[in-house]
């Protein structure tokens, strides 16, 4: 029970929970922030699986892969603030519920 | 002085039109800070880069040649396919140019983020691992969040951007999973060694492979707009500034094909038949419902946005088809495509004026009465884009199903052919409107060269590619 | 499976501890409310305004940019790794992607992105 590692699966589990939660916060919450976040979180959950899958199958291409990914990641939270900064100043509200000009 | 030595893999030949590109991006942005208020300096200049790119494209020899140990690739389809995103590019600058002015868009930076998404087109279309298409398909996407909210000051504009943005970022998250679960039980992210792996172990049935190109569906399907994960086209096509949906549906989409394309049939073409019925239901959906959505709308831009759903359908009949034949009806079909579309909404452009947009289908009636030339060049575009003989459209889906039918996909030709007899119904009601209805107003149409030129062009390309299509089959590689 | 046995003990206890504590001072401890004791607890100050305040827009263009930046700094890191066998190649590949960086540097400047005002 305790052999003093852990085992890949326990990575890919936290990886597909942290996922899972992700995805169920994109589509649940109502916030734009907080949807976002929810992104954010499904991204850093790959990252997880990324880094497992390196360590355990003594990889190093998914090490790169994860330094690509967080810089995708930063650029595309900065183009997202762009667009709610930019929305907000048309429309202040941060609800998805209101943006309703086009049908979704 | 010695002179220095790069690593054996770096090949920065193969890459040129990635490099040329990116300089000349870089420029226009830098150059945009001194042009002061006229923009013109700045279209030159990216017309001339996309140019350049294009020639670049050319410097390698003898293909297909591999570049950083094997995770890009200069053959016969990179080449095509840049070409084609350089010339989608440069007729959405020429459609740009009067577009801006006239909705007081001055931001330069639009040239430099159009030049920076094609960019990411090439690499696109170039990658054979992982990272690298992944990488393409992000540095696309941003620049397309951007420009479809580009008109800062429309609510419509930034609302279309909001969507793309969280709904792309969110297929992103897919996409970027199943690669993952891909590379875990594969242990590679070059698509030759997947492919190599998968063939050495006899198609493993691992439910971790399985769910990732699950994902990988998901994730691709989202990036082209197949049903069911359509959702965002619509709303974006119709929010975004008129150029840059034209620019969205060609250049960004062929991109993608590129990419799913090369994923499904160079790394698990021996997964296909795991994967071959999935993407015949995602096909199907996508032509049904991209017909069938079209047909109730009656706001052009959203009828051409289900349109193009419905054409990733008929262009998901290549990836399934999966045979080289296959891929040189790709490529022809995206010409064909970047032909008509752009044609289409140039006359969508010349129609709209300042404050109104005029995007309704009543806004057309009677436009045969006063612009025979316009209306009869609109006919063509929309017969083209249904796949009406004499037209380049008919060409391109003739390809494509023929090699689906080489491959045994008749069900599924059968299918997209009742589909396409669908897609009359709305291309038609758009003609009839034009030549059957009377003139409910004044047409106030401002006939600005570029936009015409981009007309002309697209009228040229889909008659000669519909009647003497063959110099062109052959450059894809057909014959 | 006797650790989990007192893992759960543990788990009971110090539930049953909390609830005890918690119930205890709401039934025994003495109420009588001043707005002052309402107040959220700022190290003895009195809060001067909301806690969920607005900020300035500007304070998000300024961390949208930091964010940009501070990110590329990760490819530093393979790269010095790996500087020793790239020797002068590596050098110049940096000296591009730096130049590259600098280049947005002078547009941000240029756009004023950087201007407080």
């Amino acid at each position: 029970m305790f052999e003093g590692t852990v085992p890949l699966a326990h990575y890919l589990t936290l990886s597909a929970v942290l996922f899972v939660i992700g995805i169920v916060g994109v589509l649940v919450r109502r916030n734009v922030i907080v949807v976002f976040m929810s992104i954010e979180i499904m991204l850093n959950a790959v990252n997880i699986s990324l880094i497992a899958f390196d360590h355990y199958l003594n990889l190093s291409n998914g090490q790169i892969f994860s330094f690509m990914v967080m810089c995708v990641a930063a650029a595309e939270v900065s183009v997202g603030l762009a667009i709610i900064i930019a929305l907000h100043r048309n429309k202040p509200t941060v609800n998805l519920d209101e943006f309703n000009l086009l049908k979704w | 002085m010695e002179p220095i030595h790069a690593p054996e893999s770096i090949d920065l030949i193969a890459l040129a039109p990635v490099l040329v590109l990116s300089v000349f991006a870089m420029g226009v942005l830098v150059l945009d800070l001194w042009a002061g208020k006229n923009k013109t300096l700045l279209m030159f200049v990216s017309l001339v880069g996309l140019l350049m790119t294009a020639i670049s494209a050319f410097a390698k020899h003898p293909l297909p040649a591999f570049a950083f140990t094997d995770s890009y690739i200069v053959d016969h389809l990179s080449i095509f396919f840049t070409c084609i995103f350089t010339l989608s590019s440069a007729l959405a600058i020429l459609l740009s140019a009067e577009y801006n002015e006239r909705k007081g868009m001055k931001a330069g930076e639009y040239y430099a983020l159009i030049l920076l998404c094609t960019v990411g087109m090439i690499v696109l279309a170039s990658s054979t691992d992982m990272i690298m298409i992944f990488l393409g398909i992000e540095i696309v996407s941003i620049c397309l969040y951007v420009l479809a909210g580009f008109r800062r000051d429309d609510p419509v504009s930034n609302e279309a951007a909001l969507k793309y943005f969280l709904l792309g970022a969110f297929a992103t998250g897919f996409l970027l999973y199943g690669m993952t679960l891909i590379y875990g039980s594969t242990g590679s992210t070059n698509l030759f060694k997947i492919a190599e792996f998968i063939k050495a172990e006899g198609a493993p049935s691992s439910p971790l492979l399985l769910m990732g190109i699950v994902l990988l569906v998901i994730g691709f399907g989202f990036k082209v707009a197949a049903v069911p994960f359509h959702m965002w086209a619509p709303d974006v096509y119709h929010g975004s500034p008129t150029p840059v949906t034209a620019f969205m549906a060609v250049g960004p989409k062929a991109a993608a094909f590129a990419a799913f394309f090369r994923v499904f049939t160079e790394a698990i073409p021996n997964m296909a038949a795991n994967w071959e019925i999935l993407l015949c239901i995602v096909a199907v959906l996508s032509m049904f419902v991209g017909n069938l959505g079209a047909i109730m709308q009656t706001n052009i831009k959203r009828m051409l946005a289900f349109s193009s759903i419905s054409h990733a359908g008929y262009l998901l009949i290549a990836v399934i088809a999966k045979s080289a034949m296959a891929g040189s009806g790709l490529l022809f079909y995206m010409l064909t495509y970047a032909f008509t579309t752009f044609g289409a909404f140039g006359i969508i452009i010349l129609l709209g004026r300042k404050g109104e947009e005029n995007l309704e289908m009543e806004n057309y009636s009677g436009l045969a009465y006063k612009h025979p030339v316009l209306a009869l060049s609109m006919t063509v575009f929309l017969l083209s884009l249904g796949g009406l003989p004499p037209f380049a459209g008919f060409v391109a889906k003739f390809y494509i199903f023929s090699a689906a039918i080489e491959e045994g996909f008749v069900t599924l030709v059968i299918i997209a052919v009742l589909n396409s007899a669908i897609s009359f119904y709305y291309y038609l009601k758009v003609v009839v409107f034009m030549y059957m209805k009377e003139p409910a107003g004044e047409f106030q149409i401002s006939m600005t060269p570029m936009t015409l030129f981009v007309v002309i062009i697209g009228i040229i390309g889909t008659i000669e590619l519909g009647i003497y299509p063959d110099p062109i089959i052959a450059l894809t590689g057909l014959n | 499976m006797a650790e989990y046995f007192y893992i759960s003990l543990f788990a009971v206890v110090a539930l049953v501890v909390i609830g005890a504590l918690l119930a205890l001072s709401t039934l025994l401890g003495p109420r009588n409310a001043t707005p002052q004791k309402l107040l959220p607890y700022e190290c003895g100050i009195v809060p001067a305004e909301e806690a969920k305040g607005r900020y300035p827009v500007r304070f998000a263009t300024i961390a949208m940019l930091f964010i940009i930046f501070d990110v590329e700094v990760v490819f530093m890191y393979p790269w010095a790794v790996a500087l020793g066998e790239l020797k002068l190649f590596g050098l110049i590949e940096m000296l591009i992607f730096i130049i590259i960086l600098g280049i947005a540097y002078v547009y941000i400047w240029g756009r004023g992105g950087l201007e407080w005002d």
